[in-house]
């Protein structure tokens, strides 16, 4: 099918950047975005034109490289789908698509659709993480923890970290990032032993980057990972638990 | 460079003549392995080494490149022993190295259930399951700390699978009789990723870990005395320059990608490894590549990659062909009377669990049989229709339910209700910089953990050894290792920024950037890179042959002259420029490739993931010549890096086995 692609084209985070207008006289309903993107940079590069820049990895939905956004949508227009699964499918021939990138005040622009998403690093580097040397840790089987524990831990830890939740959200906050973290070690028996300095630095560090939460929910329906809403309140559980308990 | 490794060892070994044309003979490798028993080497070892007091440790600086599995772990280790680290990634964040994608589990040889489990066994089925091309006494060492594995990732935030009443589950592999395999759903790749990642960017906040992303690594620092650092591109403003230390931990993970179509991501590369092999490290086993049995097989041509799903889908998922070649009928019109469970009928005792070599193989044979399943022809079923019926839905959900969906997300279909389609494709290279015991390869100071590396394999990894191999190699090997080269090196300081030997190299990488952007031709790299991959699938997949080996090598190298006389990069290097980092690894891969063929071509039998169509039995399994090649060929080549002919020299370590029988695999 034919697809008119509008794309952000931006050589670095100074230039103001532009749509510009591309058409793909060959896509097919079983392309992901990611590969229209390719086919397209291939003729630009026979060209001699400079191709789209866009991050990429795993193409498997788990590295949580990609994120672009289209018609106002991060990742695209299926839900909880990454964009190197969203497919063409929902498109029909004559279609236009606006690709551009991921956009919130804290992922600046480098190139084209790429975009810096180190502040989610800087909240990660503020507390997620267990203080226990290498070597130390004790036998996991003596540390019980219950399937159903086990299984809820799992699903918040999918997180893939892509930063789709920041972009979705007109606040720009990082909440359900956050609260997938907290809620995820809380559960762990050796990590919640300092579920409370944890949750008050990644609290403090997430307000000083990110936007607050008004509860709107679109973080959620775009989230790759499937990570429920619930996860944002646990953001206000941790954060309330921890003025009371100091561990 | 390898002189003082070069050396005799263990009596009498003496190579074969070297059969690859061209190609010559070097020298003979010693493991460095303590003399003895194997299962007690790595207590030996450690109880040897060197010390570097905690006062003197913040005055050494460690470089690691990559962040994955073994990267961020032995740069968190390191940095909290209080070295000072320097670590790199070419991501925007480490946690997206390539680790993060392995689906199924990590081995432990924990043997905590009563099925018969031990640390013997694991190196057994790890020493056989490799084809007995591998090193015994690091398989005993990979075993050994596997224990400590799983109790660290576990308490730094990677929620294995539990049983009702709290304690660790387990699941069973391809090639093994018991359940040793620990795992999360089918993300376990990511979640020890993410908790090892985590573990990274506490010692980034404690101060003794700095990290830089999206840098790449483009050249090494070498003298006669050893590697001093790295030179790196940072991505985003293309500026160059040197990273001087005391010792390099390259982390960098598998050249897969060389075939094009790979499980790896699109940007895992060969060129840290492949720069550092320029600069004289050897390279061992290029040609032991696995092609993994269950991924989906490619549709289209547009591709970009190969997708894999878990080998625990083996499990309870039933591999079959039509009976009939060119039998179209829906699977589910197919009666069991007209289905031929092929694995399960030529290998009874394991089944659906045969190694991974085995299956590709078997599946590759059904499809050029021509009894494929798709609108190509080019798969098997994995079918679930049984383990539905009998265990329910929401147990297999529970299972593999992120692999299900992955797979109707990638194909459309729904494995609930129709079988999946698998077919083999590349997934993981044993082969890598050759290293001894201590992890270090032939440039003294240059250290490899993870994939990038080669001792533990052999000629076929089992499943679920590879997130072990690269957890232990990099928090519980070289932090042992690297601290026992610094201890000798108190008072040495690297290099200087102005010091010949690093403007000497920042020299060669810039030069070689330039003539990247300097060819001016018309056709970009994507192109040579696919083109490259169809001829290594030809001539160094799945099977080879002489004939098409020898076929491949003249493809290659006019392929590559072709590159360097018709590449096409837009833009310059002063900026974020992806076509100009393909075009870096897709040279890179030209060299590579021809090295592999050369490999496989001198290897005059078949082993694991090396199978030579003239050496099989009768009943088309690979047939071992022991006699002649029970050892390692660690490469050294030469030639420039620009398109020009390149020269073979292979030294050969000897390898012996004294725990485990060397036998004829057999999985009937």
């Amino acid at each position: 099918m034919r697809l008119t692609l509008r794309v952000w084209r931006q050589a670095g985070p100074e230039d103001n950047g532009r749509y510009v207008e591309y058409h793909v006289p060959d896509a097919e309903p079983e392309m992901s975005l990611l590969e229209l993107l390719d086919s397209l940079n291939g003729r630009l590069l026979d060209d001699g034109v400079e191709p789209v820049a866009f991050d990429s990895d795993c193409r498997e939905g788990i590295c949580g490289s990609c994120g672009v956004t289209v018609d106002g949508r991060p990742h695209g227009p299926a839900e909880n789908t990454p964009s190197c699964h969203q497919r063409l499918d929902t498109y029909s021939d004559g279609d236009t698509l606006r690709i551009e990138p991921m956009r919130t005040a804290v992922f600046p622009v480098i190139r084209d659709l790429v975009v810096d998403r180190s502040a989610l690093d800087g909240i990660v580097e503020a507390g997620a993480h267990v203080s226990l040397p290498a070597g130390t840790a004790p036998d996991a089987d003596a540390t019980a923890l219950g399937h159903d524990d086990a299984e809820t831990a799992l699903d918040l830890a999918a997180c893939i970290g892509c930063g789709a939740c920041v972009a979705a959200c007109p606040n720009g906050s990082a909440n359900l990032f956050v609260g997938a973290k907290l809620g995820h070690l809380a559960l762990m028996p050796v990590a919640s032993r300092e579920r409370g300095s944890r949750a008050r630095e990644m609290v403090r560090a997430a307000d000083q980057e990110f936007g607050s939460c008004s509860l709107y929910g679109e973080c959620s329906r775009v989230c790759p990972a499937g990570i429920p809403l619930r996860a944002i309140g646990m953001v206000n559980r941790e954060r309330l638990r921890a003025v009371f308990r100091r561990s | 460079m390898t002189g003082p490794l070069t050396q005799g060892v263990s009596g009498t070994f003496e190579p074969p003549p070297v059969t690859a044309p061209g190609a010559r003979a070097g020298g003979v490798l010693s493991s460095g392995a303590p003399v003895g028993d194997p299962a007690t080497a790595w207590s030996r070892q450690r109880d040897s080494y060197p010390l570097v007091s905690p006062g003197n440790r913040r005055r050494f600086h460690v470089v690691v490149v990559g962040t994955g599995l073994a990267g961020a772990g032995a740069a968190a280790a390191l940095g909290e022993l209080g070295y000072r680290v320097t670590a790199f990634t070419y991501h925007d964040a480490p946690r997206r190295a390539h680790s993060v994608a392995a689906q199924g589990g990590i081995n432990a040889a924990r043997a905590r259930r009563v099925d018969g489990d031990s640390l013997h066994r694991f190196v057994a089925d790890t020493v056989k399951g490799g084809d007995f091309r591998g090193r015994e006494a690091e398989a005993y060492r990979l075993g050994e700390e596997s224990v400590r594995v799983i109790d660290h990732f576990s308490a730094i935030g990677t929620p294995f699978a539990r049983e009702y009443g709290g304690v660790l589950s387990t699941r069973s592999f391809g090639g093994v009789q018991v359940s040793r395999t620990y795992y999360s759903r089918g993300q376990t790749g990511q979640q020890l990723q993410i908790a090892g990642t985590q573990a990274l960017q506490r010692q980034i906040r404690a101060g003794t870990v700095r990290l830089h992303t999206r840098h790449e690594m483009l050249d090494l620092i070498v003298d006669d005395a050893g590697c001093h650092g790295v030179v790196v591109r940072d991505l985003v403003s293309g500026n160059l320059r040197a990273e001087t230390a005391h010792a390099v931990v390259l982390a960098t993970g598998g050249y897969g990608n060389v075939f094009h179509d790979s499980t790896l991501a699109v940007n895992s590369n060969a060129s840290a490894v492949w720069r550092a092999h320029q600069r004289g490290a050897l390279f061992a086993s290029p040609s032991f590549v696995q092609f993994h049995p269950t991924a989906l097989p490619k549709d289209t041509d547009w591709q970009a990659k190969t997708i894999l799903m878990s080998e625990s889908l083996r499990n309870d998922g039933r591999i079959w062909v039509p009976l009939h070649a060119g039998d179209d009928r829906p699977p589910g019109d197919i009666p069991d009377t007209e289905r031929d469970y092929f694995l399960e009928r030529r290998y009874p005792a394991f089944g659906n669990l045969v190694p991974r070599d085995v299956a590709s193989r078997a599946i590759t044979a059904e499809i050029r049989d021509g009894r494929g399943a798709g609108p190509r022809r080019n798969s098997v079923y994995l079918d679930f229709r049984e383990a539905l019926a009998r265990d329910g839905r929401r147990k297999i959900a529970e299972r593999y339910g992120n692999l299900f969906e992955m797979y109707s997300h990638a194909t459309g279909e729904d494995p609930y209700t129709v079988p999946m389609r698998i077919a083999p494709t590349c997934h993981f290279t044993m082969g890598g910089l050759w290293s001894d015991y201590d992890l270090q390869t032939s440039i003294p100071g240059l250290f490899v953990g993870g994939e990038c590396g080669w001792a533990y394999h052999g000629a076929n990894r089992l499943g679920a050894n590879s997130l072990l191999s690269a957890s232990v190699d990099g928090w519980f090997t070289l932090p042992y290792s690297v601290p026992a080269h610094l201890a000798a090196r108190l008072g040495e300081e690297p290099p200087d920024d102005d010091d010949e030997v690093v403007t000497t190299a920042v020299g060669r990488a810039r030069a070689r950037v330039d003539a990247l952007l300097a060819v001016g031709g018309s056709t970009g790299p994507a192109h040579f890179h696919r083109e490259l991959g169809e001829i290594l699938y030809a001539g160094c997949g799945v099977t080879r042959t002489a004939e098409g080996l020898i076929s491949a090598i003249g493809r290659i190298r006019d392929l590559r002259a072709r590159f360097w006389s018709d590449l096409r990069v837009t833009g310059t290097g002063e900026h974020l420029n992806q076509v100009l980092e393909l075009a870096g690894r897709t040279a890179d891969y030209l060299e590579l490739a021809e090295l592999m063929c050369v490999d496989a071509l001198d290897r005059d039998e078949s082993c694991g993931a090396h199978f030579r169509d003239e050496h099989q039995t009768s009943g088309g399994e690979a047939l071992r010549r022991d006699d002649h090649w029970r050892f390692a060929s660690a490469w050294g080549s030469e030639g420039d890096d620009r398109g020009g002919p390149r020269s073979f020299t292979r030294h050969a370590e000897p390898l012996d086995f004294s725990a485990v029988e060397l036998t004829t695999r057999d999985y009937r």
